[in-house]
């Protein structure tokens, strides 16, 4: 191995640190060339060979196409052959004045809002109550995590079926003597709604309890413990320690949660179809780039919809980034700057 | 020896002494999940009945028990091919994107050189890039490279896709094992690609089982870029095969409830099977 001290010299392990190794006598003498630009051509070639394929495929298939959506937004185009037909920022104009687009993010906002509302404080409770020690506690966490990872076909495909005027939900509800309750959940526009944030709820739940878990089993122990001999009670050591010390996950789990109701798609698109969403007030953004782009055969206008859905969430992302998770994103979404 | 030996006790100890918790806890725990299993028990019952039963009454338990539905499905040879290429893809994106996304971490995380916060945000800025934005383009990238209605296709997207996510908790992982280890290995004559083949993979394998599972279970799921990319049924996977026999059947609820609640077997299975790791590599992860 005759490269091996001068990658080593060029790695992660710091100059400092194999000095002291070198007093002791442990390594041969370090090559006395210093370091000029942080890394040699072997080292240059390994990072090529052990980055190159996952940069290419990222970028050939995650940034390309997302710069091509760009482009092509700017064109009246089939989706056969090379675009020609430039309209410039005309599908833009049209998006942002169609009534349907507008619906459409004002339903993604309501998403948005709710989610937050309605999981965000269970999901907490849930995870304190899972994160107790007692008897039974893996595998109540496995069931509740269970709606989590059944695909969005299947609960799709389920809920539908439970929820149709004829469905489980109404026959349950008649036979406990609640008939009055029974609704027409999917397409009554005043409750659709509601329903697919009970649906939401059900699904998602369970990925705010597993971050809120992993976020609580990192707290130390001793600060409870020293809680605890200090005579707090239950509640106030949840309110004075454990909630402070989840900051950083809560925000983490707002963070996903925003960006995932901003792109909902596949569970509104199971259950209302592509027709019936928008008449029955639960059509989302993507819902509606897909009703009309691909399957309008207007893919030109689609991507110009995805560029609107990307920018709305991109700005969402930033200023949320910006303002709050800046303190705790550091090492977790962005690299570290000190190191 | 003792040590060790003690410590065990006193671990088999602690687990023997786990507290019976308060019955309020148990009760709300019980509500919870009779909630989130409901409509689970439903879907599953329901493929037991018969569908002048489910018409007469919607929420009764199955009476007589009836297994033709399950059976039919399970006899016939559209849901095992869907499985099977639903398990092609599945692990497939599971061993790409984790190797790939290992090997782009360990630089990341080990190499130091110019460029790397500029690699690593390209990375993170994935993120903020969801499959639904990408799809249209994705699409017809998919297209002029000849691969609609094959695996492959999905099978690319999906692990360029999984690496934002893979790296950005593999990377803590990485960094995390010891200067002192990788400093051995070298002195011992390792280079540092041996030491990465030999080592790194066998010390960060909590964190590549946690994205392992992560990744796999996407793919079972995911939904819509195969409804983009496969259009011959053939080639269908199964959350495709769902909606197609669900609309195909849609008179025939008893058997589309049979065919659901059997497609979400294996996803189950594999959850419950690695919980405690999924669990345990968030940890990491959120810690950072």
């Amino acid at each position: 191995m005759s490269n091996t001290r001068e990658t080593t010299s060029a790695g992660p392990v710091s100059t400092a640190d194999l000095a002291r190794r070198d007093g002791s006598g442990a390594v041969a003498p370090l090559p006395s060339k210093p370091r000029r630009r942080g890394i040699d051509w072997s080292g240059r070639l390994e990072i090529a060979i052990l980055a190159g394929p996952a940069v290419v495929v990222f970028v050939a298939f995650v940034i390309f196409p997302v710069v091509m959506a760009a482009y092509y937004g700017f064109f009246r185009w089939a989706g056969y052959g090379p675009p020609t037909n430039f309209v410039g920022l005309q599908n833009y104009l049209v998006i942002l004045q169609d009534p349907a687009f507008l619906q459409a993010l004002g339903h993604n906002a309501v998403i948005v809002v709710m989610s937050l509302v309605l999981q965000g404080p269970a999901a907490i409770l849930l995870a304190l109550l899972l994160n107790r020690k007692m008897r039974g506690q893996s595998i109540i966490r496995v069931l509740i995590f269970v709606p989590y990872v059944i695909s969005e076909v299947v609960v799709g495909t389920g809920w539908s079926l439970i929820l149709q005027t004829n469905g489980g939900l109404n026959g349950f509800l008649r036979n406990a003597g609640l008939g009055w309750v029974a609704h027409d959940w999917l397409a009554d526009p005043s409750v659709a709604v509601w329903t697919l944030m009970g649906i939401l709820t059900w699904k998602y739940i369970g990925f705010a309890v597993i971050l809120f878990l992993a976020g609580l089993q990192s707290i130390p122990e001793e600060l409870y413990e020293a809680a605890a001999l200090d005579g707090a009670s239950y509640w106030q050591i949840q309110r004075r320690i454990t909630l402070p010390l989840l900051g950083p996950t809560l925000r983490i789990w707002v963070f996903l949660s925003i960006i995932g109701a901003l792109q909902l798609f596949d569970l509104v698109y199971i259950i209302w179809g592509q027709y019936v969403s928008s008449t029955a007030g639960t059509s989302t953004m993507a819902t509606y780039m897909v009703t009309n782009g691909r399957n309008a055969g207007n893919y030109g206008y689609g991507n110009a919809v995805a560029v609107v859905i990307f920018l709305i969430s991109l700005v969402v992302a930033l200023l949320y980034q910006r303002f709050v998770l800046r303190r705790d994103t550091e090492g977790a979404l962005t690299e570290r700057k000190a190191r | 020896m003792t040590a060790v030996a003690s410590a065990r006790a006193h671990r088999r100890a602690q687990q023997k002494g786990l507290p019976w918790g308060s019955p309020v806890v148990y009760f709300v725990a019980l509500v919870v999940i009779a909630l989130m299993l409901a409509p689970i028990a439903y879907i599953i019952l329901g493929g037991f009945r018969t569908n002048a039963q489910i018409t007469t009454d919607p929420a009764g338990f199955p009476n007589p028990w009836n297994v033709g539905n399950y059976l039919s499905v399970i006899g016939g040879g559209v849901f095992w091919r869907q499985v099977l290429n639903s398990t092609i893809v599945g692990a497939a994106t599971t061993v790409g994107a984790v190797g790939l996304g290992l090997m782009a971490s360990y630089v990341l995380a080990r190499y130091r050189f110019r460029g790397r916060g500029a690699l690593y945000s390209l990375f993170a800025a994935g993120l903020m890039f969801p499959i639904t934005v990408a799809i249209t383009p994705l699409y017809i990238v998919v297209r002029n490279l000849g691969l609609m209605n094959s695996l492959v296709g999905i099978i690319v997207p999906q692990i360029a896709f999984a690496l934002p996510t893979t790296i950005i908790i593999l990377v803590p992982f990485l960094r995390a094992i010891p200067d002192e280890i990788q400093e051995s290995a070298f002195i011992d004559g390792c280079s540092r690609l041996g030491f990465f083949f030999r080592m790194v993979l066998r010390l960060s394998l909590p964190g590549v089982i946690t994205t392992g599972i992560l990744v796999f279970i996407g793919s079972w799921n995911s939904y819509l870029l195969p409804l983009f990319i496969l259009n011959h049924e053939a080639s269908f996977t199964l959350p495709l095969g769902v909606q197609a026999f669900s609309s195909q059947y849609s008179t025939d609820t008893a058997q589309v409830l049979a065919f659901t609640s059997l497609s979400m077997i294996p996803a189950l299975v594999f959850f419950s099977l690695f919980e405690r790791r999924i669990v345990g590599g968030l940890t990491g992860a959120v810690k950072g």
